[in-house]
């Protein structure tokens, strides 16, 4: 990180003042976060040209615990995840604004991890963090960290998106393994006594849905990243709007063999649990095949399979069927069995 | 998951439930209790049901650990969170179940100090962190889970520590498996025994049940090959006239856990009554601590309301857990209980009958439009 060598700021830990907009504010922001977001002037606004009728715009926080997991970060997470937001809309990602709340007694160290890790996503991802605000609230009254995101992005023209548009016979894309992200943070908090060889999934998944655009833009009905809640919850919802029914093979959805043990143990379904790299696709069935090697043909994507289809009735279902012969409803998850993970 | 799948191989299920709807005899009925809430929530999860034949009835049993805990007791241990001292730690599935003032999750929300744990050490751990707060675990569970609150309390023995209590839930499932037959409105066949609670007491205690009631007792797995090989030696003794114990879940059922029969008769000993929710009073049915680990046990230490509630409105919880209706038989079920705004504790725990049945079946899927 080159920006890194432009880091004036000394101070170890965060305190009230930095949040209080005087000097220690200005320290913080010229001295830590604008020269590794990159922007030497964060200003209250950003100012964007664009070439194009069509935009999407999405909000998202992140108040993961811990911090740090095993293949990503509360600052890599969201970057990826509005990103995700604006590619799984057909929106090609262009920029963010990102809100930052720290805690008095914040190590600056960590802050400085985290800004870093927001960087690098954002360079991968192919964004640029063009502004934002930070707040410092009282030692005891946060977590240590809480980021806020907003993204815009360009909607590819070919696409038009909408649960409206999908139609009895679709085919269902998933574009990976799940559960990885959800069961990582979950076993990263060190409260179960499991150990799992695991990563995040965190990751931009635009290159994917570029790819499958590229391919099959007439076929592209509907798409989603199924973060928190997991496939099941994202499904019900395009489900519930549609009112058409929703099959799934249970066979094929791809979950690896360390989440389904971990599942297994815990009592939880991998279709409740969070990703934050992968999502889910409706294509016609014409075009189902031609987007499914697409998204196998691009990086990352080797693993993606077509796990359902759309059917007519009962309406407003998700669910399964299995090698055996018989069937179980698939429900959006209620409450919340899983800590904060996203 | 080797030692998982090969238990859901889908040409050894498939023959299993070919068996089954062989040694079905058309002309009979046949009712069988899964006693346990981990067979109905597999039995839901992996639509079995789909399998069976129309006269082969599966009654959902008590062997839920939330689902059978009277209100009375969870207001009892809400109002322990009431002491601005106390911190209420409780398992998951405990966390929803409603009292008359709330769940603790609503009682946590207004700023009781309640926390989710994974096992009775965790509780411990936390007492030994904050020893300005008393600790209070909400112990629930059969001899499955017994045996490690036990063992907690023989650690906070051990290392001294005094802020740790116990409000004691525990109970035993033969007691409960008797209550049932000795309703004889509910009219049963036979019992699909619980895989987990035999692997601590074996399966010699069913001996005492199949001899005396004349009902056969086989020992299941939880996978759908274990439940329907289970069903399979279950329907062979009916129409063989045999009333045997007999284990399926083989590769973990022996004599039971001497070890942890043995913590649990040191720390515990039998109530000599206790209620059940939807079987009422059934008598040495529960555990409380003995005396000498009075130290430990927030009944002695804090005293115990002793509320007794009667069950909200129009909930049938208890015909459901005695198996005299079925889940959507309730009037309730799904209108003004549901897994999000549950009524009582079945729609609450995964392995309650009506949160597996709402969750995973609610009617054949194509029927349902």
């Amino acid at each position: 990180m080159s920006k890194t060598t432009s880091i004036r700021f000394k101070d170890t830990q965060i305190e009230l003042a930095h949040g209080a907009g005087g000097k220690a504010s200005r320290r913080l922001i010229e001295g830590l976060i604008a020269p590794i977001l990159g922007n030497p002037a964060l200003n209250d606004a950003a100012l964007l040209s664009l070439d194009t009728s069509s935009l999407a715009f999405t909000t998202d926080s992140f108040v993961v615990r811990p911090l740090r997991f095993p293949g990503g970060s509360i600052g890599e997470l969201a970057v990826n995840g509005t990103v995700n937001d604006l590619a799984v809309s057909g929106a090609r990602p262009l920029a963010l604004l990102s809100s930052l709340i720290l805690e008095a007694g914040l190590a600056v160290e960590t802050l400085q991890a985290e800004l870093e890790a927001m960087q690098a996503a954002a360079q991968r991802a192919g964004v640029a963090v063009l502004g934002g605000d930070t707040k410092v609230v009282e030692h005891g009254r946060a977590d240590g960290l809480y980021i806020s995101t907003s993204g815009i992005g360009q909607v590819d023209s070919r696409v038009a998106l909408s649960a409206k548009a999908v139609r009895p016979g679709d085919q269902i894309l998933l574009s990976g393994p799940i559960g990885d992200h959800g069961i990582t943070v979950l076993l990263a908090r060190g409260e179960l006594d499991l150990e799992a060889d695991l990563k995040s999934d965190t990751r931009s998944v635009w290159p994917l849905v570029e790819a499958l655009i590229e391919a099959a833009a007439p076929g592209l009905r509907w798409m989603r990243d199924p973060t928190r809640g997991g496939v099941a919850t994202a499904l019900n919802e395009l489900a519930r709007e549609t009112r058409l029914a929703l099959r799934l093979d249970e066979e094929a959805i791809p979950v690896r063999e360390a989440v389904r043990g971990a599942c297994e143990i815990l009592g939880l379904d991998p279709l409740h649990i969070a990703n934050e790299g992968q999502f889910i696709a409706i294509v016609s069935s014409e075009f189902a095949e031609t987007a499914l090697e697409a998204v196998q043909r691009s990086p990352g994507g080797q693993e993606a399979v077509l796990v359902g289809e759309v059917l007519e009735k009962p309406g407003g279902v998700v669910y399964t069927t299995n090698g055996y012969g018989s069937s179980r409803v698939v429900d959006m998850l209620v409450g919340d069995p899983l800590p904060r993970i996203c | 998951m080797k030692y998982v799948d090969e238990f859901r191989d889908p040409q050894l299920i498939e023959k299993a439930a070919a068996e089954i709807r062989r040694l079905a005899h058309p002309e009979r009925r046949y009712r069988i209790m899964e006693v346990c809430g981990g067979h109905t929530h597999a039995i839901y999860r992996f639509g079995l049901q789909d399998l069976l034949p129309e006269n082969l009835e599966l009654i959902h049993g008590p062997g839920c650990p939330v689902c059978v805990l009277p209100m009375g007791r969870v207001d009892d241990g809400l109002k322990l969170a009431q002491n601005p001292q106390v911190t209420l730690t409780a398992f998951g599935d405990m966390m929803r179940v409603p009292g008359q003032m709330g769940s603790p999750l609503e009682l946590k929300a207004k700023g009781a100090d309640i926390r989710m744990v994974y096992s009775p050490l965790d509780a411990l751990k936390l007492a030994e962190k904050n020893p300005d707060r008393q600790v209070v675990f909400f112990a629930i569970g059969f001899e499955t889970t017994t045996p490690s609150t036990a063992l907690t309390v023989l650690r906070a023995q051990k290392m001294g520590i005094e802020n740790f209590t116990v409000f004691s839930n525990h109970v035993n499932i033969i007691p409960a498996m008797r209550a049932i037959l000795d309703s004889p409105e509910i009219g049963l066949d036979g019992f699909i025994g619980p895989g987990h609670v035999s692997t601590v007491i074996g399966a010699a205690p069913y001996e005492a049940i199949a001899r005396e009631y004349g009902r056969p007792v086989v020992v299941s797995g939880f996978e759908p090959l274990d439940l329907l090989q289970s069903l399979v030696m279950l329907l062979r003794q009916l129409n063989q006239g045999r009333a045997e114990v007999e284990i399926q879940y083989e590769r973990a059922v022996w004599e039971g856990n001497r070890a942890a029969q043995a913590v649990m008769a040191q720390v515990f000993e039998l109530r000599p009554t206790f209620e059940w929710r939807g079987l009422g009073f059934i008598a040495d049915s529960a555990l409380k601590l003995r005396p000498a680990f009075a130290a430990w046990d927030a009944e002695v230490r804090f005293g115990v309301a002793g509320v007794r509630d009667t069950e909200p409105g129009a909930a049938q919880c208890g015909e459901v857990l005695r198996g005299l209706l079925k889940p959507p038989q309730c009037q309730l079920f799904g209108k003004a209980c549901t897994p999000e705004h549950p009524l009582g504790a079945l729609m609450v725990s995964s392995e309650g009958a009506c949160a597996a049945y709402y969750n995973y079946h609610r009617g054949p899927v194509a029927a349902e439009d």
